[in-house]
């Protein structure tokens, strides 16, 4: 008689299939909510694509009824004739929809411009011919304009990444001690603390800055990157501890204990074998606190007024001005947008835990 | 190991720092950030709350005992403001939810690049509330707005305005607020379904083998193995999102600015209002403490589940 050995399967059965779930209804099912998923996400993503296009179109274009939403080369002349065709004959014809890609918006919102008079209008036109003119002094002539330099917005775009950077940088170094300790350490009254330092961030920004704003006045803090700095740091380190304090959780005790059996000190022990553990929660951490600091609006608004305001409420007061320049506003909105879409693809493992600050990490 | 490395060892464990000390060390500098950027600031304004001072008047702060609390407690467009917080977020909140969990549902099941699909409707979570606010008060301009057209509503005559609450303009009373929920719920729903998501493929499947053997029905299924399984998620979700809508202020700032009138003047926006154009600082503060107490009373009650989730 032959031995299981022989006749038994050379390959291991370990998984089960459910007859009910490769039934033709239930793949035809599995089928029709893919593209149900993929519609939705679609639709959603709508307002994002929308953004996207108008941070291109040429002032004209933006504000053209029916909403142009076609890139072509030429498109706004193409768009102004159909819709004299429409005028004239009543002939709808698909061009209405046509718009010319352009960098006018970004032109817009990273320059200062001047209009330029009728000789120098010429005098840039002669540059122009002989190819001196850069891409951007070009579009700006287009319109009868002339550059003068970066416009203030540059400067608030330089005072974001200052302020969030270094923020983030001190939030997560400190955030990481204190984590560490909470998470390694009995410390008396841990649950209360720890609470104490979230509940920091569940208040609303206008609740905490009418005493603040008072404070920094006083201390002179008020609309410098100092001021901001320090509180972007304050509310960062309660998502940077809660964060770190999970990741560090997850990292067995037993690894440091072998340590300082082996004459590490706790420091060592720390440096040497905790934080090459916690690199990819660090990383994680690092990136949500920048994206809050970067997007952080309300804050700002209030702190601030020039030197040290930020991106986001500058975007905001674009809309205030005479003449509302939408390409100018999307094409900023645009630079948000960009780098939020490549961290959430980056982070994906990790938005749960960023999210829900670390409590729920599956 | 040599002499040479013991002796090492224990010339470093002299300079060794106590465990105590370390603890110390690593926990003190962000209690004191937070004792000056948080608790004192706290302390200050509960003072203030009680004082009749304006923060541009060059008169030192006077005491007025609980008159602000009072003046606060009969103010009654305050309270009608409350309620637009209120309206606001029971609005969002209750619609993030069915939405949410909805897609959770959706994209339950895997299929190919399932996985870039849901990151993809995660997007607008990560975005900078105010910039949402903002793109979103394009989408829906009356006349060169994308929604519109998307709706088959290009008239201009009789198409709806909808962050001025008019149609055809007729006065609509709550279009705006509406278009604002609406607006917070595209944000995130996707918050919702995440948190849902992680609950559904936390549920072991030999539940639903189980429960398929004794045949069932699907309804059954999804009312006594689905849904009690993420219900402790969805709450969670509940908490944190109504914390979140309490505290809106970037997107309304962003879409209407609390207009048209005061039809979407939440309560975050209206305290801005009062404490840095009308400079009404104690009165101001008295109104942030009312909104501190409802909001600690319900982050307590999220703070109590998340650490079940922590431990459970």
């Amino acid at each position: 008689m032959a031995s299981f050995e022989e006749t038994g399967p050379r390959i291991p059965v370990v998984v089960s299939t459910r007859v009910d779930k490769i039934h033709p209804i239930s793949r035809l099912s599995r089928t029709i909510r893919a593209i149900a998923v993929v519609v939705v996400a679609l639709i959603l993503l709508l307002p994002v694509v929308a953004m996207g296009i108008t941070a291109f179109k040429s002032r004209n274009a933006v504000v053209s009824v029916p909403p142009s939403l076609i890139p072509v080369p030429n498109g706004d002349v193409l768009r102004v004739e159909a819709n004299e065709l429409k005028r004239d004959t009543g002939e709808i014809s698909i061009a209405r929809n046509f718009f010319a890609p352009t960098l006018e918006g970004f032109v817009f919102l990273l320059t200062e411009r001047a209009q330029a008079g009728p000789a120098r209008a010429a005098e840039l036109r002669t540059q122009a011919q002989e190819g001196q003119l850069s891409i951007f002094d070009q579009i700006a002539l287009d319109n009868g304009q002339e550059i003068l330099g970066p416009s203030d917005y540059v400067a608030r775009l330089r005072n974001s990444l200052i302020i969030a950077g270094i923020s983030t940088i001190v939030s997560v170094v400190l955030g990481l001690f204190a984590a560490y300790a909470f998470s390694r350490f009995r410390i008396p009254g841990e649950s209360d603390l720890l609470f104490f330092i979230l509940s920091t961030r569940m208040l609303p920004p206008v609740v905490v800055t009418i005493p603040l704003f008072l404070m920094y006045r006083q201390l002179n803090l008020h609309d410098t990157h100092f001021g901001m700095i320090l509180l972007y740091t304050v509310f960062n380190l309660s998502l940077s501890v809660w964060l770190l304090k999970g990741f560090i959780d997850e990292i067995p005790k037993e690894y440091e204990e072998a340590a300082l059996v082996d004459g590490y000190s706790r420091l060592q022990a720390f440096v040497k074998v905790v934080l090459p553990q916690a690199v990819g929660g660090i990383a994680a951490t690092t990136v949500f606190c920048l994206i809050f600091a970067w997007n952080e609006y309300a804050f700002a608004l209030m702190l601030t007024s020039d030197t040290a305001r930020t991106a986001p409420p500058s975007i905001a007061t674009m809309l205030g001005r005479g003449g509302i320049e939408w390409s100018a506003i999307a094409a900023g909105s645009l630079g948000f947008l960009i780098p939020v879409v490549i961290v959430t693809f980056a982070l994906r493992k990790y938005l749960l835990r960023g999210v829900t600050f670390g409590a729920i990490r599956k | 190991m040599s002499s040479a490395n013991l002796t090492a060892s224990s010339g470093r464990r002299i300079n060794r720092l106590s465990d105590r000390a370390i603890k110390n060390l690593f926990i003190w500098p962000t209690l004191i950030l937070l004792i000056v950027m948080n608790v004192f600031p706290l302390f200050y304004s509960l003072y203030l709350s009680f004082t009749d001072y304006s923060a541009i008047a060059r008169v030192a702060p006077r005491w007025i005992d609980f008159a602000n609390f009072v003046d606060v407690l009969n103010n009654e467009q305050l309270w009608r403001y409350f309620a637009t917080t209120g309206r606001f977020a029971f609005l969002s909140v209750g619609l993030q939810m069915v939405l949410g969990f909805g897609l959770a549902m959706l994209v339950r099941e895997k299929f190919a690049g399932s996985g870039i699909v849901t990151t993809l409707i995660l997007i607008p979570m990560m975005l900078s509330s105010v910039v949402v606010g903002l793109f979103w008060k394009l989408m829906y301009n009356p006349t060169f707005g994308y929604l519109n057209f998307l709706l088959g509503l290009s008239n201009p005559a009789t198409s709806p305005d909808w962050l001025a609450s008019r149609v055809a303009n007729i006065p609509v009373p709550g279009l705006a607020l509406w278009s604002v929920v609406f607006v917070d719920v595209w944000m995130w729903s996707p918050f919702v379904m995440l948190l849902a998501l992680s609950g559904l493929n936390a549920i072991p499947d030999y539940l639903y083998e189980a429960a398929a053997i004794d045949r069932a029905s699907s309804w059954f299924q999804f009312r006594r193995i689905t849904l009690p399984q993420v219900a402790p998620l969805m709450l969670i979700a509940v908490l944190f999102r109504t914390i979140e809508a309490f505290k809106s202020f970037d997107l309304v700032m962003g879409m209407t600015g609390g207009g048209p009138g005061d039809q979407t003047e939440v309560i975050a926006v209206n305290l801005y209002r009062l404490a840095f154009t009308q400079w009404d600082t104690g009165f101001s503060s008295a109104v942030a403490y009312i909104i501190l107490i409802i909001i600690i009373a319900i982050s307590n009650l999220y703070i109590k589940y998340l650490n079940q989730m922590r431990d459970g």
